[in-house]
């Protein structure tokens, strides 16, 4: 007799997988090849123990169990928000019947193709992440970093579970497919552009977490309004974690922007690289990249897709149930701020349907902008003069209206030639990349931190910041 | 959609919007790389590599060119040059906003253009080959299924797919169907499966089901093309060289007029006696006569869809029409096969033409042979038995003369000589025909041989003809249309007849029912975000 494996304790969860054979079988298949992505593509440095943070229920105390881990022995976990049994569907064709608890047939594939493409991001950024640990600032930071990716991990968890729950075999062979796929691999790339670019400094690891897991904040917040309930329940949780990877992207660019000036002031010059600090400049050049990166993550303007997703109920917009409208939006209309061929901006009115990723967008946009101002806000009180600007949305663009034009990060409508003469101060340079990586240095003595950024003001789960967040060899 | 203007199907490689043709010895690429504002009509914006009826204008020109002014190509490759995306098919906002005919008219062309390609494989040793780089929906799924292979890159997550039943309501119009399940034989549970979900299938799943051919690593994806590429031009029997060029059309042999409700196509035939193909190339009669009318019946059938009848009559001397026919037909090199094969492509387009075709045969009239397969491609033949209308003392006698070219050098898509669709089952009359090729027959020959509908004289012959073709005129076009296909196409099934009359007549009756095309149906509400209204009742 084999030995019987306590599911609860190995895996913990909230959807009665001890009982459920199939899903057991199912995920005793794929957790092995898991294990094995894992090995291959994810953290390169070694350890013995992280200070980590595990959900183990759902509940308002239990969800956050903080504890040293060896990163291998993480428990996934599968969790699911409680469930509603009042829920309804809140728009669409299907408004007002109640949500579904099983997967209607006629939007299977609809279905399985948004948890695939949601599901393919979550180990790309794992992947995308693989080498930091080796140039972590702190080992505050490194906890930070493995947190993220657990918890990457754990989405992955997630969206795996909906696949083999719900999807049968042929959500079992997408959710191997997760696995195969790799972050700029050139056999099998990831699915969405921006997951195949590289994270190579820390700098780029912060506006990653600020802009790019933005952007799966809002595009969780889409899924959580579903009418397919697991989908929606799935996300919601998903929501609290994906928080703490923003906390650690604005903090992050806090603790730099932070750092930055303080060197200003000390030296009296705006030119810091000599003092190992990142010039703001040059902290610009990266948010105009990660910032406009992440835009392409939000699709064309006019999406005929989403307009699909949303009418059939599959995924609504942000804070869907606050709206006031009909929630059908087959009557109304928003405008579309278009470049035109004479280097004007022209607009065009459009139904408000098919314009959801837009409407989502701006919403992303406005979240960005708080950041923005706490970057200022910092500058200001260190008496520097000195704006961060988010660029405008035509700016660096590869999907939707924009792409194909040359747009300057304020708007103006160029042409190729003065915008190849703009680029080396619009976008971070090859030498930017390289002075950033000549300063990523590995810290990894309690309570040290590199020269190029500040302290953090407080510690993880109460601790000082000179807690021994990682054991290491 | 409708143009105001009338579309020209003339094109040159150096003037291509959409596609790329380049040359590497045996090897030709075609890559898509479609031009979103370059629609032949203004109103939709042709993304994700789709294509409309413009894009296939010179998909066709280039097929026509590898075939005439490339001898050396033995394979074509068709890929895209966009990344991540093959060809998304149709452009569904150009359909969804297209009158009904322009719809048909469209898929009717498009469905040439694959058969041609398929030609080309089966009867030039010019193979083509699909190289599936990404996302490969409807009808671009039938562009790669109209090639002999279909290699599909293998990233994890391109697929192939015809989503049209459950995206649009409709049927994939350019062979799909068929296509998968005769061509590639695909077994029908698994077509059907395929056929009606939307997200298509990738990988392994795609080749065991026989979809596509195998799978390409990402890396190296052009060299791996590349190489299978030449182990197919390795098998091809085509060789030659000194292609000749396509040179513009000059409308020499070919007059159309059009009045009203009838159009009249005049072939005139040569004055001259045949020289060396080769040294004549486009300037040839045979050729040029086959190129004018190709595009005579392409732009009569898009820019002039009231002209319901179509006479067809000929101009010339019988003799130098069959001392034509014979230098292309006893040549035994390339460009005698390409040029039998463009005629025969030629004269399916009259067969599949959705017109009533009437030939009036007239003395001065040279229908032997070649030409003799126009008059037998028509619903009906008329012959003047008598002298010329406007001379009653002239000699003149109108003719027709059968040659070899009669008796299989020209199939029909359903695989039967015109003559053998003419008299289907009936081996003793085919047999009796053979036996009076090679001379002229007078008009009441051709009674007695069944070659003709009726033979009026010269006091009869100009009402007997204007009651016909009044008499045509006031019949409901739907109902000819129907009736002419029918009849056309006698006996055995071929995949080509099964796209020309069963799914094209399918697909016709579906896009013109409410649940495709009507103001909630799938076809007009594709993209609004909107779903469609479906009337559940089978019909």
């Amino acid at each position: 007799m084999p030995e019987k494996i306590d599911y609860d304790a190995k895996i913990p969860n909230n959807v009665s997988l001890a009982d459920d054979r199939r899903l057991q079988r199912a995920l005793e298949g794929w957790q092995p090849k898991f294990m094995h992505w894992w090995g291959e593509m994810g953290p390169t440095l070694e350890t013995q123990g992280v200070y980590l943070r595990t959900a183990i229920s759902v509940g308002r105390e239990g969800w956050a169990h903080f504890d040293h881990v060896n990163v291998p022995d993480y428990r996934w976990g599968i969790f699911l928000a409680e469930r509603d049994p009042d829920r309804r569907i809140s728009f669409g064709e299907h408004k007002g019947e109640p949500v579904w608890q099983q997967v209607p047939g006629e939007y299977r594939a609809d279905l399985q193709r948004l948890i695939v493409i949601q599901g393919d991001t979550e180990p790309a950024s794992v992947e995308q992440q693989k080498l930091l640990g080796l140039t972590a600032p702190s080992l505050y930071d490194l906890r930070n970093l493995f947190q993220v990716n657990v918890e990457e991990g754990r989405h992955l968890w997630a969206m795996v579970y909906l696949l083999h729950a719900y999807f049968g075999r042929e959500g079992r062979d997408e959710a191997e497919g997760l696995l195969l796929r790799n972050s700029g691999s050139p056999d099998a790339p990831r699915i969405l552009g921006a997951f195949n670019e590289e994270t190579a400094d820390w700098l780029a690891f912060y506006m990653f977490t600020y802009f790019t897991d933005r952007d799966g904040k809002y595009q969780l917040g889409t899924l959580k309004e579903s009418s397919f309930d697991p989908l929606s329940r799935t996300c919601e949780f998903m929501l609290k974690e994906e928080a703490h990877h923003m906390f650690v992207g604005t903090t992050g660019v806090d603790r730099v922007v932070m750092r930055s000036a303080e060197l200003i002031r000390e030296h009296d010059t705006r030119d810091i690289g000599p003092h190992g600090g990142i010039p703001l400049e040059l902290i610009q050049r990266y948010i105009n990249f990660h910032y406009t990166v992440s835009l392409d993550l939000f699709g064309s303007e006019t999406s005929t897709n989403a307009a699909n997703y949303y009418t059939a109920g599959l995924k609504g917009r942000w804070q869907e149930t606050r709206r006031k409208d009909d929630h059908k939006l087959t009557g109304d209309a928003r405008t579309l701020d278009k470049p035109a061929g004479d280097g004007t901006w022209t607009s065009e009115e459009l139904q408000a349907i098919l314009l959801l990723n837009l409407d989502l967008r701006g919403e992303y946009t406005a979240d960005c902008e708080t950041g923005v101002k706490r970057w200022n806000k910092i500058l200001t009180e260190a008496g520097i003069d000195f704006t961060f600007r988010l660029p405008h949305p035509g700016f660096n663009r590869d999907v939707g209206i924009n792409s194909g034009h040359h747009v300057t990060p304020d708007g103006t409508i160029v042409d190729e030639t003065t915008w190849l003469a703009g680029k080396n101060k619009w976008l971070p340079t090859t030498e930017d990349l390289a002075f950033v990586r000549s300063l990523m240095h590995p810290v990894y003595e309690r309570g040290k931190i590199a020269s190029w950024v500040a302290p953090p003001r407080q510690g993880i789960n109460g601790k000082p910041f000179d807690y021994e967040y990682v054991y290491l060899t | 959609m409708t143009t105001t203007t009338p579309v020209d199907f003339g094109r040159r490689p150096d003037e291509y919007r959409h596609w790329r043709l380049s040359l590497d010895g045996e090897v030709a690429w075609l890559e898509l790389d479609v031009d979103e504002q370059g629609g032949l009509v203004p109103g939709y914006e042709l993304k994700l590599n789709s294509y409309d009826l413009g894009v296939d204008i010179e998909l066709y020109d280039a097929t026509q060119r590898l075939r005439f002014e490339h001898p050396e190509v033995r394979v074509v490759v068709v890929t895209s040059a966009k990344d991540k995306v093959f060809c998304a098919g149709a452009n569904i906002r150009m359909l969804a906003a297209s009158e009904h005919h322009w719809k048909v008219n469209f898929c009717k062309f498009t469905n040439e253009t694959r058969n041609g390609m398929e030609d080309a494989t089966a009867h030039s040793g010019q193979t083509y080959v699909a190289a599936v780089n990404g996302t490969c929906a409807g009808g671009g799924y039938e562009i790669a299924l109209a090639c002999e292979k279909i290699l599909l890159i293998d990233d994890n997550s391109s697929t192939v797919a015809l989503p049209e039943v459950p995206l649009l309501g409709v049927l994939p119009g350019t062979g799909g169907l068929t296509r998968v399940v005769d061509k590639r034989r695909v077994r029908r549970d698994l077509a059907d499966v395929f056929a009606t979900r939307s997200d298509g299938v990738k990988g392994k799943t795609a080749v065991d089901w026989r979809l596509v051919d195998e799978l390409v690593p990402r890396q190296g994806f052009r060299e791996t093309v590349l190489q299978r590429a030449r182990e197919i031009a390795r098998e091809s029997d085509r060789t030659g060289e000194g292609g000749i060029e396509l040179t513009p059309l000059e409308h020499r042999h070919v007059d159309v007029t059009v009045e009203k409700d009838q159009a009249t196509i005049t072939i005139k035939g040569p004055e001259n006696d045949p020289g060396d193909l080769h040294e004549e190339g486009a300037g040839g009669w045979f050729l040029a006569m086959t190129r004018e009318l190709d595009d005579a019946i392409l732009r009569l059938r898009t820019n002039e869809v009231e002209a319901g009848t179509w006479i067809l009559r000929t101009q010339g001397d019988p003799a130098k029409v069959v001392a034509h026919e014979q230098a292309v037909l006893s040549g035994k090199d390339w460009l005698a096969n390409e040029i039998t094969h463009y005629f025969k492509r030629t004269l399916k387009r009259l067969d599949v033409t959705s017109r009533s075709l009437i030939a009036l045969i007239e003395p001065g009239s040279c229908f032997a042979g070649a030409l003799l397969e126009v008059a037998l491609a028509a619903d009906r033949q008329y012959i003047l038995d008598g002298p010329p209308i406007d001379n009653e003392h002239s000699e003149q006698r109108a003719s027709i003369r059968l040659t070899d070219a009669n008796f299989g050098a020209f199939p029909m898509g359903n695989g039967l000589t015109r003559l053998q669709a003419r008299f289907y089952g009936d081996d003793d009359h085919l047999a009796w025909l053979a036996r009076e090729k090679d001379r002229d027959l007078s008009a009441a020959e051709t009674v007695e041989l069944g070659l003709v509908t009726d033979a009026p004289d010269d006091l009869d012959w100009e009402d007997e003809i204007r009651i016909a073709l009044e008499g045509r005129a006031s019949l409901s076009p739907d109902a000819l249309t129907g009736m002419e296909a029918n009849h056309r196409f006698v006996g055995p099934e071929t995949i080509e007849t099964k796209i020309f009359g069963r799914l094209a007549a399918w697909q016709n009756w579906i896009f013109t029912r409410p649940n495709a095309s009507g103001p909630e149906g799938a076809l007009r509400r594709y993209g609004t975000g909107q779903k469609a209204v479906f009337d559940r009742k089978r019909v």
